[in-house]
């Protein structure tokens, strides 16, 4: 036993595969330790927030000013406002309202600024045009309003009973503030999700309960398979009959099917992300349950199994000690297979709407719903979702790595 | 010695058919016979006659598809567990293939300390269970002390063979099956083995059924022979009389097919040629 544990970890890709799943499971289980709250507690106001730093506006206007004399700063600014999709819209509607196309040279801001001042008018409607599109060009043209101003900005105080300004001080367009000396700032690497929810704790506490949901499925759907399969495949007769037909029933009815019919029956309220568990761990006992069956029926006739029974042990003894460890190989691996499933399942099931009911805890299959319902991946909210697929696909990936590694080492026949 | 002609093991018409409908066969054939007590019964045929079935169904590992199993002049019954665990403590076997008669995620003094049990003999203190086995390994030329806390491949085919043998001394049945126990040996331990069950039977009277292919051997060892082809038994006596005055040519084939050592080849006939 010693011998094999040596072996399994000689092989490469289970290293590689225990490396990887071995880091996901202890982030996600060691980082709730050391940021705690509620990993679902929303703090931004409106969907998808950029990833990015996010510092307070008046804690930056307060704080220390510092005066920077770097090149490029109003290169860079205007770059930021007025990108080559910019341009290429502010042509396309110039050109649409009678300027002709050899007069607008989108390389030249000062030029291009100069005409769409002259002639862009937020009330011409071109027809055809959409509100939404009405409405960017609108933005736009707020947004590069003074874009090539070199004065900077008045900050002005309003008395109470007069409402009148009086002006407190005036940024310059070369003053900096240092985000270290800044008390509210806040990183959002991944953004914040459509409810507002900042997407790193998010993701963790995701990746803990579908691993959660995934051992608990495997775990029923493992057992589940093992006990049938070894009491069908070593009693034989008409038990065995009456497993395998249950067995063939599972086959033929597509577990999926089976999954979203028992999920929708349970109904809303009721599905936790253990029962989604307990729902997927009983839909997909059977493979486990006729493979390790039909490895039974060869072991069950095998010499030290008839040396077992000639030496008076009882059935259950001999199941337990002569059959189980010869199958606790092909076990180990249908497990690991199983959670990679069940993770799978979890997420199939959290898409079509059908996982553990929503804003209660987040799964990685119901963090791709509420991707998928608010559009993220046709308005390009690339880190609503991406982190998501990533996350799912090296669970499974380590996993199967795992997998193919014991292959080799359980069986000797696959080795190079 | 022993009563010559009491009964031990007796079969009417055993008959074992595998599969259903057209895939059916038919593996032993109605057979009759009826083993003497302290006797060495050599059951001969070719692989695929029947013999390891026939044997299988004397164990009563598997089902009997027609007729009965006579033990001690009364019909078995296995019918229930406990039962089973009784006919077992009369009659046990030794099978073909050492390797893979053990179970390899046990320890080998296991096996030995499972026969104590099965005698009864659990709560005995541990160091009578010591002397016991150490008994039953020496007589077959193994050291208790060397085996314990040991896999099983970590012993040779002969080892393992041997302390099978261990475990039918301590066991003491009635009757031993042993089912081709040398064919995966090699020559200098199949003697040895032999010898063994040679001296079983003598210190312990029991009556040993051996099934070989290799009518050379049965000849060696036994008493009276049974030569089986394709499920049927089709001739029996002593062992004198059959391989010295075979009635059957398919017997007459088998002799026929013995390596003969001691024989000078004649090779002036292949020169001729």
């Amino acid at each position: 036993m010693k011998h094999m544990l040596q072996q399994v970890f000689h092989s490469p890709k289970f290293v590689v595969g225990f490396i990887i799943f071995m880091s996901i499971l202890l982030l996600s289980v060691i980082y709730p330790i050391f940021v705690t709250g509620d990993p679902l507690v929303i703090i931004g106001k409106g969907t998808f927030f950029e990833p990015g730093i996010y510092v307070n506006v008046v804690d930056g206007i307060d704080s220390q000013l510092y005066s920077l004399s770097l090149p490029d700063v109003a290169e860079k600014r205007i770059a930021l406002k007025l990108g080559a999709t910019e341009r290429a819209d502010m042509k396309e509607w110039l050109v649409a309202f009678g300027i002709p196309e050899a007069d607008i040279d989108t390389e030249d801001t000062e030029a291009l600024l100069n005409i769409w001042n002259q002639n862009y008018d937020s009330k011409l409607r071109l027809p055809g045009m959409t509100n939404a599109r009405k409405n960017y060009f609108a933005r736009l043209d707020a947004s590069i309003d003074n874009l090539l101003s070199t004065e900077g900005i008045i900050i002005a105080s309003k008395d109470p009973s007069t409402g009148a300004l009086t002006e407190e001080e005036t940024i310059g367009q070369s003053q900096y503030i240092n985000v270290n000396r800044t008390s509210n700032v806040k990183v959002l690497p991944l953004g914040t999700d459509n409810f507002g929810r900042d997407m790193v704790p998010e993701l963790i506490s995701a990746i803990g309960t579908s691993l959660k949901i995934g051992f608990i499925a495997g775990s029923i759907a493992t057992l589940l398979g093992l006990v049938l399969g070894l009491v069908a495949g070593y009693v034989g007769g008409w038990v065995d009959d009456i497993i395998l037909f249950v067995t063939n029933l599972f086959i033929v009815i597509p577990s999926f099917v089976l999954l979203i019919l028992i999920s929708y029956s349970i109904g809303q309220e009721q599905r936790g992300a253990v029962t989604v568990a307990v729902v997927i761990g009983f839909t997909s006992w059977v493979w486990t349950c006729r493979a390790v069956r039909s490895q039974v029926i060869s072991l069950r006739n095998r010499d030290h199994v008839n040396l077992s029974k000639l030496s008076g042990h009882s059935t259950a003894h001999i199941i337990i000690s002569d059959i189980l460890p010869y199958v606790a190989s092909y076990v180990v691996m249908a497990f690991i297979l199983q959670i990679s499933s069940g993770i799978l399942s979890e997420a199939g099931l959290s898409i079509l709407g059908l996982g553990p009911k929503t804003s209660d805890v987040a799964t990685l299959g119901l963090m791709m719903n509420w991707a998928m319902i608010y559009s993220a991946h046709i308005m390009g909210k690339w880190w609503a979702y991406f982190p998501v697929i990533i996350a799912i696909a090296l669970i499974t990936f380590s996993m199967n790595l795992m997998n193919t590694g014991l292959d080799l080492v359980f069986n000797p026949t696959l080795r190079d | 010695m022993n009563d010559a002609n009491k009964s031990c093991l007796k079969g009417v018409g055993l008959t074992k058919i595998f599969g259903l409908g057209k895939q059916r066969c038919l593996a032993v054939d109605h057979v009759d016979f009826d083993f003497k007590e302290g006797e060495i019964i050599s059951i001969v045929g070719e692989s695929g006659s029947g013999k390891t079935t026939l044997a299988k169904m004397l164990l009563g590992l598997i089902s009997i598809t027609e007729g009965d199993i006579y033990f001690e002049g009364v019909k078995r019954d296995i019918s229930s567990q406990r039962k089973k665990k009784e006919y077992w403590k009369n009659i046990q076997a030794i099978f073909q293939d050492p390797y893979s008669s053990y179970n390899i995620f046990r320890k080998i003094d296991t096996v030995l300390l499972d026969c104590l049990v099965m005698r009864g003999q659990k709560d005995l203190p541990a160091e009578e269970k010591n002397r016991l086995i150490t008994e039953a390994c020496s007589f077959v030329n193994l050291k208790y002390e060397e085996l314990t806390n040991k896999y099983p491949f970590e012993l040779s085919g002969g080892q393992m063979q041997r302390l099978m043998i261990a475990r039918v001394f301590l066991l003491k049945p009635r009757v031993l099956l042993a089912d081709e126990p040398t064919s995966m040996i090699d020559a200098c331990s199949r003697a040895t083995i032999l010898d063994m069950l040679m001296d079983l039977r003598r210190e312990t009277g029991m009556t040993i059924v051996f099934i070989t292919h290799d009518i050379g051997l049965a000849y060696y060892v036994s008493d009276s022979v049974y030569i089986m082809e394709h499920g049927k038994l089709i001739e029996s006596g002593s062992a004198d009389e059959v391989i010295l005055n075979p009635k059957q040519a398919y017997t007459q084939r088998l002799i026929n097919d013995v390596p003969k050592i001691h024989e000078e080849w004649d090779l002036s006939t292949v020169d001729a040629r």
